[in-house]
């Protein structure tokens, strides 16, 4: 791989210089010049030249015949027989994708026992939907997971293929993406087409949303992302959409498994999944108490909402670990995050910051939280949220 | 029992930021970390050698300036620290980072379990784990929360999910992931800290190792990044002070609406 400036074209315009994430290029002599310590080959500064005078060369680029593959894939996630809502919310993407691409919507659905999962899928927008129906699939488990994408994508050779950047679908992912020699973008919050190249433009936070970046997979087939819970719209029902079942049989010895699952246990904590939660209401140190956690508790039963925490919360034993959002905890979206003696320190906020409605409850004006929150209230908790739940309970 | 653990050198959270003016990454005065799960990866491999023996090898690849990670380590009492260091493996995305890794691993086998932390926290990615365990053909367990026990060439453990925890058992050698709730990480000792300084690192460089390099560095990666940007700001909020019962009238008149219609979708 090398990256060169064509003296001949290049005009001095200093388009480059402010294209160049890593300050790498300098103006010489009214031409561009590149620092190669500092560049990566990002490719920036090609994009960013009007006069084609920035050529990267990639030396091994195996470009194979990318027009084999057609078709928008999404995993469908189930767990016990149940198809879990990020499914939905990537057939509602997926479809403006495929739409886009003026190709088919597919879904794969991997289990055992199935009824009529198939059916729900095709009516939130699946035109096909390729089943592998099998007792050693019924939990998910990495290894015939793994192989059962792996051959389905090698012979349907789907151009791209979505799944939730949730437990399952962040460990399934990333082994069928090594095992098929592709690229894989993670926890991805918005997509496009470029229709030129029929790449997919795939955007995701960094840095902990610090910073958004794009991502492509030019040269391998099928594009695959994970995609952040709750971000997309989901798919919406409709039961007279028609659509093909496409029933796979998988090898018995690509069913085995050297991990096997031996038990599950439930979160009897978590009374509504953190992840899948549309509103969370999350404590932090500002409750001073376990016991005070039931504040928390009792106002997320009056809005149907989920419990998070604070690091602190957790770390004071308050709360168990599952509720951790932030940096060391989970990432979430919900619709609505209410943010309760928490003062908003970064490793917080890089585990919520991308909701769309955030409310801060803190005595402390100059909290980062509130900085950032959309409606602030400014006052005593211990005064302000009981107050809510009872306004709550009669207004819903 | 040998222990690989695999640590990346992360910029600290906040300090990253984009110059508005050059849209460039502000490289300054950004101070370098341990990623904060990597540290859990270090003191679960440090407790099991406690417990049966054996030895630790940090491994991280990275700029040459990643061996301050490598020594922070040695001073919580890791055994030996390997730098996997080249301009040839500079732009490598997660498949090929991993790719590279379990290069690595390969060379410094036999080997009883590698631990990676969950995720790092410049990427988010959590996608190197699983990499370097397909690259090795060995079973993984990610996101782990507690090892149970490791016996008769198994180890059994529970593995954090969004609903609650699966237990599972796997034969020996494994890949795992960790999180938070594993353990406490320790604070480095005196001796340690002493050791940690003159202690020697292994430096692995592209021609040290067995590898396609095809594979590697920007050629070798499937992806590639083409944009960076900051993110829109949130936009300026409404605060409420004064009265609580006041407030409270506010909030809810303020987000009926959008209860409702969080609710309504379900
Ligand atoms: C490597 C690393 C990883 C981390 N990961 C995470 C993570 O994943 N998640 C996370 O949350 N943190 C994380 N942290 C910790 C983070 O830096 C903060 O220390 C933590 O978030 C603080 O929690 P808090 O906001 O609950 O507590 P505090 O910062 O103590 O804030 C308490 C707030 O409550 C308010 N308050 C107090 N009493 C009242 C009252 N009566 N009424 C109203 N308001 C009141 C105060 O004004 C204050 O703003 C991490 C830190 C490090 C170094
Ligand atoms: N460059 C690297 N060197 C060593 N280990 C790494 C590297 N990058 C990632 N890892 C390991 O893989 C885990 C997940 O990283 P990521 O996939 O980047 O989120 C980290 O917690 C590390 O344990």
């Amino acid at each position: 791989m090398s990256i060169k400036v064509l003296a001949d074209k290049c005009t001095g315009c200093k388009l480059c210089l402010k294209a160049c994430p890593v300050s790498a290029i300098t103006i010489v002599g009214k031409k561009a010049v590149i620092d190669l310590e500092k560049c990566t080959l990002c490719s920036a500064c090609v994009d960013a030249c009007k006069f084609s005078a920035i050529v990267i060369e990639k030396h091994a680029a195996k470009t194979e015949d990318l027009t084999d593959y057609r078709g928008v894939w999404v995993f469908a996630e189930q767990k016990k027989g149940l198809i879990q809502p990020v499914a939905y919310e990537l057939l509602g993407e997926g479809r403006r994708l495929a739409n886009s691409l003026k190709v088919e919507l597919s879904a794969l659905l991997l289990g055992s026992n199935f009824s009529n999962q198939a059916q729900e899928l095709i009516a939130r927008g699946a035109d096909s939907v390729y089943v592998i129906d099998s007792p050693f699939l019924a939990n998910f488990l990495d290894e015939p997971y793994t192989n059962a994408l792996f051959y389905l994508v090698n012979k349907y050779k789907p151009e791209i293929v979505l799944a939730g950047a949730t437990t399952i679908g962040r460990s399934l992912i990333s082994r069928v993406a090594v095992r098929l020699n592709t690229g894989l973008t993670a926890d991805c919050t918005g997509f496009e087409i470029d229709l030129k190249s029929r790449c997919l433009l795939q955007t995701r936070p960094a840095f902990g949303g610090n910073i958004m970046a794009t991502i492509v997979t030019k040269n391998n087939r099928p594009q695959m992302a994970t995609v952040r819970h709750k971000v997309m719209k989901e798919a919406a029902v409709d039961t007279n959409r028609k659509g093909k079942v496409i029933k796979e049989i998988l090898n018995g010895q690509l069913l085995n498994s050297r991990s096997s699952l031996l038990d599950f246990v439930a979160d009897i904590t978590q009374k509504q999944n953190l992840a899948e939660a549309d509103i969370i209401v999350s404590g932090g140190r500002g409750l001073k108490a376990a016991e005070n956690f039931k504040l928390i508790e009792e106002l997320a039963a009056s809005l149907g909402a989920a419990v998070g925490a604070s690091r602190a919360a957790v770390d004071a034993g308050w709360m168990a670990y599952s509720h951790q959002v932030g940096q060391t905890g989970r990432t979430v979206c919900p619709k609505i995050y209410i943010a309760c003696g928490i003062s908003g320190q970064i490793q917080h906020l890089v585990g919520m910051q991308s909701s769309q409605i955030i409310v801060a409850i803190n005595q402390d004006p100059s909290a980062p939280i509130v900085q950032i929150a959309n409606y602030a209230l400014v006052g005593d908790l211990f005064e302000i949220i009981p107050l809510l739940t009872k306004r709550f309970k009669g207004a819903l | 029992m040998d222990i690989i653990v695999c640590i990346k050198q992360v910029p600290e959270t906040g300090d990253v930021k984009i110059n508005p003016q050059t849209n460039t990454l502000i490289r300054e005065g950004v101070k370098s970390i341990i990623n904060p799960f990597d540290m859990y990866a270090i003191e679960e491999g440090l407790r099991l050698k406690e417990k049966f023996g054996g030895k630790v090898t940090v491994v991280t690849m990275g700029p040459p300036q990643a061996e301050n990670a490598l020594r922070e380590t040695l001073s919580l009492g890791t055994d030996e620290a390997v730098l996997v260091t080249d301009k040839a493996f500079a732009g490598s995305d997660t498949w090929a980072t991993s790719y590279i890794l379990s290069c690595v691993i390969k060379k410094l086998s036999p080997f009883d379990l590698i631990i990676c932390g969950k995720q790092a926290s410049d990427g988010d990615t959590a996608q190197v784990g699983p990499g370097i365990s397909v690259h090795l053909d060995i079973p993984q367990v990610t996101f782990v929360r507690k090892i149970e026990k490791i016996e008769g060439g198994f180890c059994q453990v529970e593995r954090l999910t969004e609903d609650g925890f699966e237990i599972i058992k796997t034969p020996l050698p494994v890949l795992l992931t960790v999180v938070k709730e594993i353990n406490e990480p320790r604070l480095p000792s005196l001796r340690n800290m002493m050791r940690a300084k003159s202690a020697p690192i292994k430096k692995l460089t592209v021609n040290e190792l067995e590898l396609d390099k095809n594979k590697i560095g920007l050629d070798g990666s499937p992806t590639q990044v083409v944009k960076i940007f900051t993110p829109p700001p949130r936009q300026k909020g409404i605060i409420f002070e004064g009265d609580a019962s006041d407030i409270a009238d506010k909030l809810v008149a303020a987000l009926k609406d959008a209860i409702l219609q969080a609710k309504s979708h379900k």
